[in-house]
């Protein structure tokens, strides 16, 4: 085994060089700057380079999608930022581009196309469970085996686009234990962190969101909480950290999981 | 011919009245703004087939959703004999389309069967709503006249039954007292028939015709009724669904008012070409009924408060103010606030009353997470978060009115391209020092 460094290509310098490469990677303003997803996104990157996949993230050229925004009634401002993503992917020809965050996934597969910009958009779970079925993919370590593992379905992925299949195809290759909560699928209780709430405090209730779908994964008595989602994984840590239960079980991206069974 | 005359008077009277209640709630409906085009007619006669008729969505809660399906397939073979029971009644004929032979008999026979089975569904609903207390008919939006709404309904469907399977009753006995043929297969009424067998022949032709004028009067007033309650859904739920919005359930509808607008501010150059198309100036978002799309309007006429929505509602389940189901009572009552005095006064008019505030308020319009749950469990497909997100749109684009916190966000967003203060030159920080191992 040998330890090899990453230089994650950056679509600028690639462009420089006269190369283009097949997707563009969009990281997301989480995955650029949550301490937390930061590990998500080199999980991912690291799954990339062993697949040796042609691709390229912007950098310091990427800018919010305007999602926030949107959803947050600021049709103005989605719609400037828009306008600009869709500037920098007609500068570097993106055709093809993978997301990890569901809310980016969304707005670019759903809402670009209306101000013109039409891609074809991947989730990286998509893009994953299609290297399995291609066989580029072997997720064959027994090293999660028999870690219990129970799926969180971001929304902006479950009921926003069904997309229900695909993680649990992967987390099946890795876990012999996946265990369903009580509401999964169409039925999965939302974290409580879309349409905005991530980053506004609650209105006023008798609990929090993020307690109520902790507390439906942690009836599952799985120890390992699968996400999906930037803001999913922010809400359940805090929830398993309210519930102090964030020793006994970790909350892990399936990227994460999928780096750690490949021993990336 | 006494009996052509006086049917045919309280047909009249029932399409006069029925008309005049259409008419109004058509007009309400030029108020409105537009939604999407219809088109797809393939896919929305699949969305009608699957949703409507086969009650995919119904039966996300299985056993109760059972029952409703029971009422909905017997409303529509029921219907059948209905039909004929109008032609009857205008004609002076007999059983009008006994001529349809055995496929008559398999109408009529899944009608007999069905008014059992609807009437027991009823009792089983009406029971519930009497006797146990089921969350999801509970709730701020849940005045006292909701539940008289819903049992008033329930008690008609049930008497309509009950009518049906008499007249059924009376029409077997009578023949077979007569010696007369009987038109028809009745596999229920036949076991009910036991029951009376005493009396003579002529009573149970009162019955009969008493059942018959009850049942047939009864649709009549409960039609005119039903635009006026909760169960229009009766009338507007398949149309409804037929019009479904066929997007993505995470895809919003774009604000092409908007563009025209960005599109200036990042080009000026274009600002003259564009000024030319002179496009009126219009309310971003909703405040009122009005701004409200035609869809919105059409789904808050079909929705039937069965609260399906507002029980998956995250922000509802943990206690906050926000319920989807209310969203839709509460644009359906303003529209009949206001409709009348914009048919009066014109679309401008204003009561300085408004949906927004005077019925919902921000602390509900905030509460959303955009999850979609109320959207994935109606069972009519009727869409509560674009509504939410269009009253978000006034808020912020008409008043500037946001959570502080939320203002914070659009402005990194302007200044830094973030929802966070974090410096575009920090993006590729995550990617510092990164290995792999390779086996």
């Amino acid at each position: 085994m040998e330890i090899r460094k990453i230089e994650v290509p950056v679509m600028a310098d690639l462009f420089a060089r006269g190369e283009k490469p097949e997707y563009l990677f969009w990281v997301g303003c989480a995955g650029a700057f949550d301490d937390r997803y930061k590990k998500v996104v080199r999980a991912f990157a690291k799954i990339l380079s062993h697949l040796n996949v042609s691709y390229a993230v912007l950098g310091k050229e990427e800018t919010c999608t305007g999602d926030p925004a949107r959803r947050a009634g600021n049709e103005m401002l989605y719609q400037m930022q828009a306008l600009q993503v869709i500037e920098i992917f007609k500068m570097y020809e993106v055709k093809k581009i993978i997301t990890i965050c569901p809310h980016c996934f969304n707005i670019f597969k759903n809402e670009y196309p209306d101000l013109g910009g039409k891609y074809e958009v991947i989730n990286y779970l998509q893009f994953l469970n299609r290297n399995i079925e291609e066989g580029k993919l072997k997720l064959d370590s027994a090293s999660l085996k028999n870690v219990s593992v129970t799926y969180h379905d971001p929304c902006y992925l479950g009921r926003a686009n069904d997309i229900y299949d695909e993680p649990r195809l992967i987390l099946k290759k890795l876990t012999g234990n996946l265990i369903e909560m009580h509401r999964n699928k169409s039925f999965a209780l939302c974290c409580g962190a879309g349409g905005t709430q991530m980053f506004k405090e609650a209105e006023k209730g008798d609990k929090e969101i993020f307690i109520e779908r902790t507390e439906d994964a942690l009836k599952t008595e799985a120890k390992v909480i699968a996400t999906a989602c930037p803001f999913c994984m922010t809400m359940l840590t805090d929830g398993l950290k309210y519930k102090n239960k964030e020793e006994e079980i970790r909350n892990l991206d399936i990227a994460e999981l999928i780096a750690q069974s490949l021993e990336l | 011919m006494t009996k052509q005359i006086v049917f045919s008077i309280a047909l009249l009277i029932t399409i006069g009245v029925f008309s005049y209640t259409i008419n109004r709630i058509v007009s309400f409906f030029k108020f409105t703004r537009p939604a999407f085009p219809v088109k797809d007619f393939g896919k929305r006669i699949n969305v009608m087939l699957s949703v409507a008729f086969g009650q995919t969505k119904i039966f996300r809660k299985p056993i109760i959703g059972f029952f409703h399906a029971l009422v909905f397939w017997g409303f529509c073979v029921i219907i059948l004999g209905s039909l004929e029971m109008v032609i009857d009644g205008l004609t002076g004929t007999d059983r009008a389309l006994q001529f349809l032979g055995p496929v008559y008999n398999i109408v009529i026979a899944s009608g007999d069967i069905f008014a059992l089975l609807v009437a027991i569904a009823i009792v089983i609903f009406l029971s519930r709503r009497l006797f146990f207390h089921i969350k999801r008919f509970e709730g701020i939006e849940m005045k006292k006249i909701s539940h008289i709404d819903a049992n008033i309904a329930l008690s008609i469907i049930l008497l309509l039954m009950i009518s049906l399977l008499t007249m059924n009753i009376g029409y077997i006995e009578y023949k077979s007292l007569m010696g007369e043929e009987i038109i028809g297969l009745y596999p229920i009424s036949t076991l009910f028939t036991g029951l009376f067998t005493s009396g003579p022949a002529e009573s149970f032709w009162l019955m009969y015709e008493a059942s018959w004028w009850t049942h047939i009067l009864l649709i009549f007033v409960f039609a005119n009724i039903l635009p006026y309650s909760k169960h229009f859904h009766v009338f507007m739920s398949v149309p409804n669904v037929f019009l479904s919005r066929l997007d993505p359930l995470g895809k919003l509808p774009n604000m092409g008012s908007i563009t025209r607008e960005v599109k200036l501010m990042l080009n000026p150059d274009t600002a003259f070409a564009a000024a030319a198309t002179d496009v009126p100036v219009e309310r971003f978002g909703v405040k009122d009924a009005e701004d409200a799309s035609w869809k919105n309007y059409f789904d808050s006429l079909s929705c039937t408060q069965c609260g399906r929505c507002t029980s998956v509602c995250p922000a509802n389940i943990t206690g906050k103010k926000l319920s989807p189901r209310k969203i839709m009572m509460d644009l359906r009552a303003r529209m009949k606030e206001k409709g009348p005095l914009m048919v009066k006064n014109g679309r401008d008019f204003n009561d300085n009353r408004s949906l927004l505030r005077d019925y919902i308020s921000e602390e509900e319009l905030w509460a959303c997470t955009t999850c979609n749950a109320c959207a994935k469990e109606c069972p009519i497909n009727i869409n509560h978060p674009t509504l939410i997100i269009d009253m978000r749109r006034y808020l912020v684009m008409e008043e500037a009115s946001a959570p502080g916190e939320l203002k914070a966000v659009f402005n990194n967003i302007e200044n830094n391209g973030a929802p966070w203060q974090y410096s575009a030159e920090d993006r590729l920080l995550w990617a510092k020092d990164l290995e792999i191992n390779v086996h």
